[in-house]
């Protein structure tokens, strides 16, 4: 699509609409099964606010986007640094297909929202445990618009990224790296929990974990099947490139496992599932089915090695956003600059294919986006630091994020629990007055 | 020879494990339990229903010692549980009639120290 394109719009194919409506709900489910992923991987008295900071960036990303964010992002497309506000609160945005696309611009708002609210609770597992539900609010509303939408622009709404010849078909630039880089900065600002280093902080229900990344690729095959925006060949690639790219993670991270601890775990076939959905997410649509199964193998060393890493810094980038998203993100965008191939997309090659220009895009946007996205993080994070504490109490955070952030726990029996009625205390339980030590 | 009973917040039952490593006691036990002793309660709510959860949960250790480290355990305990709000817990040292070790047969002082394992 270019701007200099007739504005009058192409017709509504109804095969198209009709599986992006679908991809649309694959994408959004996505979020409350990170919700679950997240909420596995943190100690038991925090999973609900671990589970409520994905259901947060639901409420918050699809206000600030419908408000301005999609505009930001996909209003006016001429190469530059972000779009305008020409759509700002949804103007213009109706039935008709954007520029030259299939779909009902509606949709293709819609499930551009679903990525914008996907990426924003991405982030939020570089400071689950400690950071306070309503800090966390303002952030995500902040940084769904000067973080999301401004790297969305420049990869998929025709901003100066995409005008230099970047090859991004499903968010490497926007969702991963922009996530995984933003992740580390939040880390860094918000600091470690405090006990990390000094006590082992153990995943509590490993289940959860393997349900969430099971969820998670589930709706991947909308993430990235989706990201052609119609059932044409772009997609259809990118869709068998979704099953085939992470089973081959998943077989390297066994193999990576068995050769440092002699077993496969489960929380590693998790995080391998991740990393090879993101991975093949920047190159769906443009590698063959043969270059995304190496791929897949190819992207578990970096992953595996920073998750190794990570643990023995000073950095509690607690669910190692940076090692799934913002590494793998960042292989799947370098891999399309050597392995993409026009016979299978259309578009361009690779170097391999004759095509060194490619590579060059592709690792320009792989120098700018982690630049962009931890920087700008930083720089939000320390100003919102200003306006109110980002983290909770060390006695709140003691007591767990679930009981001081939310007045719920996840595992609650109800015993102890006294009823407290609208009335007062004329209505107090059996059990309380025994507590009291009053005959019943 | 006495039994000395902690129940103390769970949020510090790793600390506690540590000052009692770092006191040389090794033969512990911990269970998790609910409890009562007049810190502030709770106020939680699932949809309309709102509860005061009259009940915190607390981890109780119990640690058998001679009588030599009876001082030095509770010393452990109230350094690693304490954080000075209402709520730490308590410490009962209570008299030990018999201790068995059930592989040996050891009894008492023997059966409380703890042998290096082989």
């Amino acid at each position: 699509m270019s701007a200099s394109l007739p504005v009058v719009a192409s017709t509504v194919d109804t095969g198209d609409t009709a599986w992006m409506l679908v991809a649309t709900a694959l994408v959004l489910m996505m979020t409350p099964a990170l919700g679950l992923f997240y909420a596995g991987l943190v100690r038991a008295k925090n999973p609900l606010n671990t589970f409520m900071m994905c259901l947060a960036a639901i409420a918050v990303a699809t206000v600030t986007w419908a408000a301005v964010g999609y505009s930001l992002a996909f209003d006016g497309g001429d190469g530059k640094f972000i779009g305008g506000l020409g759509h700002a609160f949804l103007k213009g945005v109706g039935f008709a297909p954007r520029g030259e696309g299939t779909i009902p611009q509606l949709v293709f708002m819609a499930f551009q929202a679903t990525f914008c609210i996907i990426t924003v609770a991405l982030v939020s597992g570089a400071v689950v445990e400690r950071m306070r539900f309503g800090a966390f609010l303002v952030f995500a509303a902040l940084w769904s618009l000067l973080v999301y939408a401004v790297m969305a622009h420049w990869a998929f709404g025709e901003g100066w990224l995409q005008a230099k010849g970047l090859l991004d078909f499903a968010g490497g630039v926007p969702v991963e790296m922009g996530s995984g880089f933003s992740a580390l900065a939040a880390a860094v600002v918000v600091g470690a929990r405090k006990d990390w280093a000094r006590q082992a902080l153990l995943p509590h229900n490993a289940v959860y974990v393997l349900a969430g990344a099971g969820l998670l690729w589930f709706g991947w095959f909308g993430f990235n099947g989706g990201s052609g925006f119609s059932t044409g060949h772009p997609s259809v690639l990118a869709f068998t490139n979704t099953l085939l790219t992470p089973a081959c993670t998943l077989v390297a991270w066994f193999a990576l496992d068995a050769i440092r601890g002699r077993k496969a775990t489960a929380i590693g076939a998790a995080t391998a599932i991740i990393v090879g959905c993101v991975a093949i997410t920047p190159a769906g649509g443009f590698v063959s089915p043969g270059w995304a199964m190496a791929l897949g193998a190819l992207a578990a060393l970096p992953s595996y090695a920073v998750i190794m890493i990570r643990p023995r810094t000073r950095v509690d980038e607690t669910l190692d956003v940076l090692a799934a998203h913002g590494i793998a993100g960042f292989v799947g965008i370098l891999f399309i600059g050597f392995f993409a191939k026009a016979a299978w997309n259309g578009v361009s090659d690779g170097w391999v294919y004759g095509n060194i220009a490619q590579l060059g895009h592709q690792a320009l946007a792989a120098a700018v986006a982690p630049a962009y996205a931890f920087t700008a993080t930083f720089l939000l994070l320390k100003f919102l630091e200003r306006l109110m504490p980002l983290r909770a109490t060390q006695h709140d955070e003691a007591l767990g994020m679930d009981v001081t952030q939310h007045g719920e726990e996840a595992y609650v029996t109800g015993e102890g629990a006294i009823l407290i009625t609208p009335d007062g205390d004329d209505d107090v339980l059996v059990a309380d007055a025994a507590l009291r030590g009053e005959p019943t | 020879m006495k039994l000395v009973i902690a129940v103390v917040r769970p949020e510090k039952a790793n600390e506690v494990l540590e000052a009692l490593y770092r006191t040389d006691v090794r033969g512990v036990s911990m269970s998790r339990v609910q409890g009562h002793g007049g810190e502030t309660e709770q106020v939680q709510t699932y949809r309309g229903t709102t509860v005061q959860m009259s009940l915190a949960e607390k981890v109780r250790f119990e640690i058998a010692v001679s009588d030599d480290f009876v001082q030095p355990t509770v010393d452990a305990l109230t350094e690693g549980a304490r954080t000075g709000e209402v709520g730490d817990g308590k410490i009962f040292v209570v008299p030990l009639d018999q201790a068995v070790r059930i592989r040996t047969g050891d009894t008492d002082e023997r059966a409380v120290t703890p042998v290096e394992s082989r």
